[in-house]
């Protein structure tokens, strides 16, 4: 209550100044007025209570450049905590001042209205909409080839803004001749633009397979592979999520990515980064070897198996280690031998280890029984199967025990192996309902050895040949 | 006459000794009966045995002939069968050669192309390779790059503070303070200053230029769908000369695809598998395992135990099986049925008891 007081108290002595005859006063007020509502977004709304905003804009549209940077400047403090206050910004007909702003001399003033609109288009689709109404684009694409470098960041900053609401938007970001001067400035050393860049480019490129498309024909292949090697984390957070959305819509998209030998590049970047900044590029393999058998081989000769286990045994958050189970378990479920390069890398008892495990989150407990089952399902690979017949729960030791039942009538050596390696007592020992499925497995494989082996091997043989012994009569001769 | 006296006299001993001697045999006769009887049943027996021999012997015979007509018969349906069946195991053989050889022939020539695939696995790789090497070389670049601007600009640092200290220069006559006489060797900063410029006036700054473009590299394939073994004919083909047919006509005859009916083009239990495909998709996809029960079924939770009938092994009993609580007549003591020993209740008792004197029981 009493900071409340304290705030208009603020408000009312700073809004005369804003109408005080000496510029550099109301300058230095919107300033003021511009920090105050930056910190926090009640002082904010304070100032949109306050009815300072309608003053602003109409002073905007007249003053000198330093004033139209401190209003600007108030501005976007106050439209980027929240949607209401945005759209308040919008009401009072501030976009179209800030949009002639943008075509002032001044690079400062253009960067401070575009910043402005940035924030308010990024809250939703809607202001983003209104900001295209006013006709902001067209000038942030002028502002895109301007020289300065800051300019540059902010136009693009704000185009990605207005772009990752919804296609329409997109796409009339696109119509604008965008996509042309984003690709020539992927090309740019600034570590900070190419981070805009980039991301305005996967916002663009999100929404459907068009725009991929579109963003594909500028050629920004094999540019792109580059960023993923530049010093900064970011800008390879943000190459990498540019692939992935390209190649997330089609198997054709997917194709050039591989072809192009984005993959390998990928995994690379995998391999030199570690957290958040993975993420997009486990996605990518993810969705690459989704699509069809061929890609999951590519992804495989790649070089993309070891990589993604061992992100999936040492990162510590769980959403990455769910993200690396849902890639190895599209990699690993087309064909045997998709299954068996998965398995060869030891995977399968850390994601075993992972649904077991009390500790994880339910989406990784979710996402590994998935990738589990779907491996299992084709796996033929008997020496990575056995682990799984000693500590699975049931329903996954049904199948598992089903897949040994139709690898081991036609393979003798691994017959061998199965009994050596102790696989035969375990599956004497799982207990079965007569006639349910898991029985008829374990019949099957007891069809492959000869009684003998199978009595052997059965619990409780030393008690009854003990028994035997028991009641033996030795010949009295 | 005498002897009629003769004969009166033993008349008298004659049916004495008559009835004696009838009477001694009486004893025997008894005896000599009975073993006559004897001899007559055991003799009796034998015939009777012998013809049941005889019986016995024909009888086997007669049975004999009509259980190899029997297993005659048997054998012959087991043999039709064991024909039948090694007959369909031949068809069966043949026609899975048949079908091995069309699957493995459609399948290369229509469907897959096993050594393109590996062709583009191992171009994927090699382009791959390319790629981490191009990739690597690029990184050292930018380091050589980022190494050699910085030491650039430590160059031009100095030389810029030496051109502002172009001042401290040694004359003829003055050592300058980098060129002190007790050194044997001049500080590198002397040569510096000597070689600096002093500065001039602040002239308006050079854009700096882009950098390389890096697009020149690899180039970027543009073929966006899959890439097909290619079966077009060679771009500049000379015109055959003669009347020949149109070659675009040609190839399309030759190259028509495989148009299988629809009998051909599902395998025959396309069915089966597709539900088995079916049932691992939803294995793989579902979350929880357990099947949904109708809530119906719900308080429906006790286990079925069947009867004693069913739970048998030996199945139902034969018709006509005696068990241990039928009534077996001939085995009673005797014919009396249970005597009541309670009386009855006395519904009729009263009946012509009462007071009219109709139908008096006597």
């Amino acid at each position: 209550m009493d900071r409340q007081f304290y705030v208009f108290s603020v408000m009312a002595l700073l809004r005369p100044l804003l109408l005080d005859v000496v510029p550099t006063i109301q300058q230095t007020a919107a300033l003021a007025l511009g920090r105050l509502a930056n910190y926090n977004d009640d002082l904010a709304e304070a100032v949109v209570k306050g009815d300072i905003l309608p003053q602003l804009v109409y002073s905007l549209a007249e003053q000198n450049r330093f004033y139209k940077k401190a209003a600007a400047f108030v501005l976007r403090a106050v439209g980027k905590h929240s949607p209401q206050l945005a759209q308040a910004i919008v009401d009072c007909g501030a976009l179209d001042t800030l949009v002639i702003c943008l075509e002032d001399f001044d690079p400062g003033v253009k960067e401070a209205a575009a910043w402005a609109l940035g924030y308010i288009a990024r809250h939703n689709a809607e202001l983003s909409q209104a900001v295209v109404d006013a006709g902001a684009v067209p000038l942030l694409v002028l502002c895109i080839q301007e020289p300065e470098i800051a300019l540059k960041r902010i136009a693009v900053s704000a185009l990605s803004d207005i772009a990752k609401h919804s296609p329409e938007l997109a796409q009339t970001v696109v119509d604008a001749g965008v996509i042309a001067h984003l690709a020539q400035m992927i090309l740019n050393p600034d570590a900070k633009l190419k981070r805009q860049v980039l991301s305005a480019l996967s916002q663009i490129a999100k929404h459907s397979v068009d725009l991929a498309e579109m963003v594909v024909e500028a050629e920004i292949f094999p540019v792109v592979l580059t960023c993923l090697k530049d010093k900064d984390e970011y800008v390879k957070k943000n190459a990498s999520t540019l692939i992935r959305e390209i190649a997330k819509h089609t198997p054709e998209l997917s194709q050039l990515i591989v072809n192009a030998g984005g993959v390998a590049a990928v995994i690379d970047c995998i391999g030199s980064c570690k957290g958040n900044i993975r993420l997009p590029g486990i996605m990518l393999l993810g969705y690459v070897a989704a699509h069809s058998e061929n890609l999951a081989m590519a992804v495989i000769i790649s070089k993309g198996v070891p990589q993604l286990s061992l992100c999936l045994s040492e990162e510590p958050e769980d959403h990455i280690k769910a993200a690396a189970a849902w890639a190895l378990g599209h990699i690993g479920r087309h064909t045997p031998e998709h299954a068996r390069a998965v398995a060869v890398t030891n995977t399968l008892p850390v994601l075993l280890s992972l649904y077991m495990s009390t500790e994880s989150s339910e989406d990784l407990q979710v996402k590994s029984k998935k990738a589990i089952k779907n491996i299992l399902q084709k796996c033929t690979y008997l020496p990575a199967l056995e682990p799984f017949l000693y500590d699975a729960p049931p329903n996954i030791l049904k199948h598992v025990v089903g897949q040994f039942s139709k690898v081991l009538p036609h393979d003798s050596k691994a017959r061998r192996l199965f009994v050596t390696s102790g696989g035969l007592k375990k599956v004497q020992e799982i207990k079965a309902e007569p006639g349910s499925l898991l029985q008829e497995y374990i019949n099957s494989i007891n069809n492959c050895y000869p009684e003998e082996i199978v009595r052997y091997y059965s619990p409780g043989y030393s008690e009854t040949l003990l028994q035997r012994v028991d009641s033996y009569q030795p010949l009295t001769n | 006459m005498a002897t009629l006296a003769r004969l009166q006299a033993r008349s008298k001993s004659i049916a004495q000794q008559y009835y004696y001697r009838n009477s001694v045999v009486d004893i025997f006769r008894k005896k000599e009966n009975d073993a006559a009887i004897k001899i007559q049943s055991w003799f009796r027996g034998c015939q009777v045995r012998a013809y049941i021999r005889y019986l016995h012997r024909v009888a086997t015979i007669i049975q004999k002939r009509w259980r190899g007509y029997l297993g005659r018969q048997q054998y012959q349906v087991i043999v039709k069968l064991a024909y039948y069946t090694m007959k369909m195991n031949l068809y069966n053989a043949m026609a899975v050669r048949i079908q091995r050889r069309w699957r493995g022939y459609k399948i290369r020539k229509y469907c897959f192309n096993y050594y393109y695939l590996k062709e583009y696995l191992k171009a994927v790789s090699e382009t791959n390779d390319a790629i981490r090497e191009a990739l690597e070389e690029f990184a050292e670049m930018k380091e050589r790059e980022e190494k050699k601007a910085d030491l650039e600009r430590e160059e031009k640092e100095r030389d810029y503070q030496a051109r502002k200290m172009h001042y401290l220069l040694s004359t003829k006559q003055i050592p300058g303070i980098y060129n002190s006489p007790f050194r044997k060797d001049p500080d590198p900063w002397e040569l510096r200053l000597q070689k600096a410029k002093p500065l001039t006036h602040r002239r308006p700054e050079v854009k700096r230029k882009r950098s390389i473009c890096l697009s020149d590299w690899l180039a970027c394939t543009s073929a966006r769908s899959f890439p097909r073994s290619g079966i077009l004919p060679p771009i500049d083909r000379k015109r055959c000369q003669g009347p020949f047919r149109d070659i675009s006509e040609v190839l399309e005859q030759r190259y028509k695809p495989l148009e299988p009916t629809l009998r051909v083009a599902e395998p025959i239990d396309g069915l089966t598998e597709a539900r088995a495909q079916l049932q691992k998709q939803e294995w793989a996809r579902n979350v929880n395992d357990n099947m949904f029960l109708p809530f119906s079924s719900y308080h429906k939770n006790k286990k079925y135990v069947p009867t004693m009938h069913l739970s048998s092994k030996y199945g139902p009993d034969v018709y006509g099986t005696q068990h241990f609580r039928d009534e077996n007549p001939k085995r009673w003591i005797c014919n009396k049925d249970f005597q009541t020993v309670l009386p009855s209740f006395d519904l009729f008792s009263k009946y012509g008891k009462m007071y009219s004197k109709a139908g008096q029981i006597v």
